[in-house]
């Protein structure tokens, strides 16, 4: 099985990338949120559970600059997520066979 | 004098909302919408400014764009105060739900309830979405 990187960029409280993402993602997976699919990433949000439930379902990453951009700098993130540079993501793109946006 | 002759006296005013729904950066509404706001108000009209959904994420404050290559906009909303912008409604229940409260916005806001913010907009003569 080729191993996807499932990118998503749409927050999860405006646009249901995430249900889909989640529906189709399978084990050993990961899955990296940039732009605002960083708002998936708030440990306090209402949506952090929906992320909690799956951390040990998938690798999660959210991307620094992105994170930064809109101010969550200074709140906590959920623990699990590794936080990413551009580098970073270059690395996630390159380590898993395939990528799949979610838009 | 003609119909068409009529002056509207410069006593009318009328009750503009402009109603935010959209996160900053992932897309162009925020940033538009308050480029619209700032024109606006050279218009003396009454003008309120909500914010709801991924609206309120729009006044998060410690917004830093350095490292993805966008101006950094949110600073401006600390302008609206200078140009008379003095109603900043924000939904307590948005922000309940994205785990924010008022300490977290840029700048200083009306927390109101979902009954609250309903009421507004049914004041209102003109409103405006993004």
């Amino acid at each position: 099985m080729n191993r996807i990187l499932h990118i998503v960029n749409k927050s999860p409280t405006d646009r249901r990338a995430f249900d889909t993402c989640f529906r189709m993602a399978k084990a050993e997976d990961s899955i990296l949120l940039i732009e605002d699919g960083v708002y998936a990433a708030v440990a306090n949000a209402g949506f952090a559970s929906e992320v909690n439930k799956r951390l040990d379902d998938f690798s999660f990453y959210v991307l620094g600059p992105d994170v930064a951009a809109r101010g969550l700098g200074d709140i906590s993130l959920i623990d699990g997520i590794e936080v990413v540079d551009y580098k970073g993501f270059v690395d996630l793109v390159a380590e898993n066979d395939v990528t799949q946006s979610w838009l | 004098m003609e119909p068409w002759e009529e002056e509207e006296g410069p006593e009318v005013v009328k009750h503009f909302m402009y109603v935010n729904r959209r996160a900053p950066y992932g897309t162009i509404f925020a940033h538009e919408c308050l480029e619209v706001v700032l024109i606006s108000a050279a218009f003396e009209q009454d003008v309120s400014v909500a914010f709801m959904d991924d609206g309120v994420y729009q006044l998060k404050k410690n917004q830093d764009t350095t490292g993805i290559g966008m101006k950094n906009f949110s600073k401006t909303y600390r302008a609206l105060d200078d140009y008379d912008v003095e109603k900043i409604y924000v939904e307590k229940e948005s922000l309940d739900a994205r785990g924010l409260t008022a300490d977290d916005l840029i700048i200083p806001v009306e927390v109101v309830s979902t009954q609250a913010m309903r009421d507004l907009l049914g004041q209102q003569d003109v409103v405006i979405s993004s």
